[in-house]
């Protein structure tokens, strides 16, 4: 029995997990069969699964799905790269300099507790619904942990480096960009995984409130017209878009850590 | 702040900061009018927004029965969702069949973000507090039942032995060496869920409420009255503040030996 047990308990997970998928997808059809809710509010998971492929080739409020991604996608690329364009020189330039970090400091702490989504009727009003104001709400997702990441990275940089480079006559500047920021990028790159995946969150809330497209506005547009089946296939793209984010985060995040065991 | 300065700076420096904040804040508004009070409040107008809400009420409540609602809503909503996610994350921690069984549909249902879940719960339960609960759930639940599982499969393999050596079993194996195991992880498990249901909570209240602090930012926006606005996330800031300084006093008492 216990040989039994060893030698294959690979297949009794396997088996487990099908249990488990079965069981979900069991229940989901029977509460549909059974009618616990109007048809139109719970529509069977493989009516979900066809209203997304027809999602994929039929335009629903203007624009198919893959074009509601890509303007969503686009918009997040938008706040996440600025993000990171702000984050980083300024968690190196707090790192080196104490005026910088106290300056920063109080401000930062007191805007990291206003939830990024509190962000959207200031967005509106400053950028409009079109780019700017959800690019607004994405960065403020984004923006706390690649500057805490870049920070805590840096600070913790062996001195002796930053004493070296500096006897060897590197400027501010230099010292950033070829001591602290390579020292810290397994730090930072851990951050920006945390950033993606707030700054993606930040992007469905901007869209549900502020914005004529993206995969957001089209879920609210079914969920207007009680179309379920549209509202979950939005889920799902919105899911599936994100972990293609994280995973390609994880694996980046993984070879800058190799990189550092290395050296 | 860094610990290396005198510590009368130290202790000076948060309210000098707020007042030289305030201070730019007047001039750049109020003094030079460099910047235009329709797109920032001046402020004189956000103070007057303040008084106005406190006292006549603004958006079918007054500040206080917005703070109310969406704070009840979410500290309860946020207790049952925490129980039963922590809860499901002993289970899957200490048992790796239950880990086979459950793992595959949380994994599926972990990438959506919980704003997603807003639009479906519209659709089902309407703008009632039903559908905040059932987002708030959703926000909960998944970092809750993750840390947990990640704090009781980091007790190593040898205190478990030791345990079982010592003959502790049943109930008092789960008390006693699994759970005060975990409780680091579980908070900050707990600490991350209270974080996700409360941007939630707001965004669903943007998107739809009768009363909370959401649904003075919506009002507010459609009037298109940016003091209001400020004062909106004021009130989001300092109540998701209170609510985790609260969880992070809950967490000393919960674990006396961790230290701080």
């Amino acid at each position: 029995m216990i040989a039994a047990q060893t030698s294959k308990p690979w297949l009794q997970t396997l088996r487990l997990s099908l249990t488990g998928i079965v069981l979900f997808l069991g229940c989901w059809y029977l509460a549909v069969f059974l009618e616990v809710t109007p048809r139109r509010f719970l529509p069977a998971p493989h009516e979900v699964l066809f209203r997304f492929v027809q999602l994929i080739q039929e335009p629903f409020v203007g624009f198919t799905l893959g074009q509601h991604l890509l303007s969503s996608f686009r918009r997040f690329l938008n706040g996440f790269l600025l993000a990171i364009a702000i984050g980083i020189p300024l968690g190196l330039l707090m790192a080196l300099s104490r005026g910088v970090q106290l300056l920063v400091t109080p401000i930062f702490e007191s805007i990291r507790f206003v939830a990024p989504i509190a962000w959207v009727p200031f967005a509106a009003l400053w950028f409009g619904t079109g780019i700017g104001g959800p690019t607004l709400v994405i960065f403020m997702g984004a923006f706390p942990p690649v500057l805490i990441n870049t920070y805590r990275g840096a600070i913790y940089v062996d001195r002796k480096y930053i004493e070296a480079a500096k006897m060897l006559g590197a400027g501010p500047i230099r010292l950033m960009t070829q001591v602290l920021f390579p020292a810290s990028l397994p730090s930072i790159v851990a951050g920006l995984r945390i950033s993606a995946g707030l700054g993606w969150q930040s992007l469905v809330g901007a869209e549900l409130i502020v914005a004529s497209s993206g995969v957001g506005y089209m879920m609210v547009k079914g969920q207007a017209s009680i179309q379920t089946q549209i509202v979950m296939a939005g889920m799902i793209a919105i899911g599936l878009v994100g972990l293609l984010i994280d995973i390609l985060l994880r694996r980046m995040e993984r070879r800058f850590n190799r990189y550092q065991e290395v050296h | 702040m860094p610990s290396s300065l005198p510590s009368f700076v130290r202790y000076l420096y948060p309210p000098v900061f707020l007042l030289g904040t305030l201070l730019a804040w007047f001039a750049v508004s109020e003094w030079w009018q460099w910047i235009s009070p329709t797109r920032f409040p001046t402020p004189t107008q956000t103070a007057e927004a303040f008084q106005r809400i406190l006292i006549q009420g603004y958006g079918n409540g007054r500040l206080h029965q917005h703070i109310v609602q969406s704070v009840l809503l979410v500290s309860l909503s946020f207790t049952i969702s925490a129980a039963l996610g922590i809860a499901l994350g002993i289970f899957m921690g200490a048992s790796r069949k239950i880990e086979a069984l459950v793992n595959p549909v949380f994994l599926t249902l972990r990438p959506i973000p919980p704003l997603a879940w807003i639009p479906l719960a519209i659709v089902w339960l309407g703008l009632e507090n039903s559908a905040k609960v059932m987002v708030i759930f959703v926000a909960a639940f998944v970092p809750s039942v993750i840390n947990t599982f990640t704090g009781i499969r980091s007790l190593e393999v040898p205190q478990r032995e030791a345990a079982r050596m010592l003959g502790i079993r049943g109930r008092a194996y789960y008390f006693e060496v699994l759970i005060p195991a975990a409780m680091p992880m579980i908070f900050t498990g707990m600490r991350l869920s209270l974080q996700a249901s409360w941007t939630t909570l707001v965004a669903s209240e943007l998107v739809g409420a009768v009363l909370g602090l959401g649904s003075i930012l919506n009002q507010a926006a459609q009037d298109i009255n940016p003091p209001m606005i400020l004062v909106g996330m004021i009130f989001v800031a300092l109540s998701g503040w209170l609510m985790t300084y609260g969880l992070g006093l809950l967490e000393r008492l919960a674990i006396p030996w961790r230290p701080v």
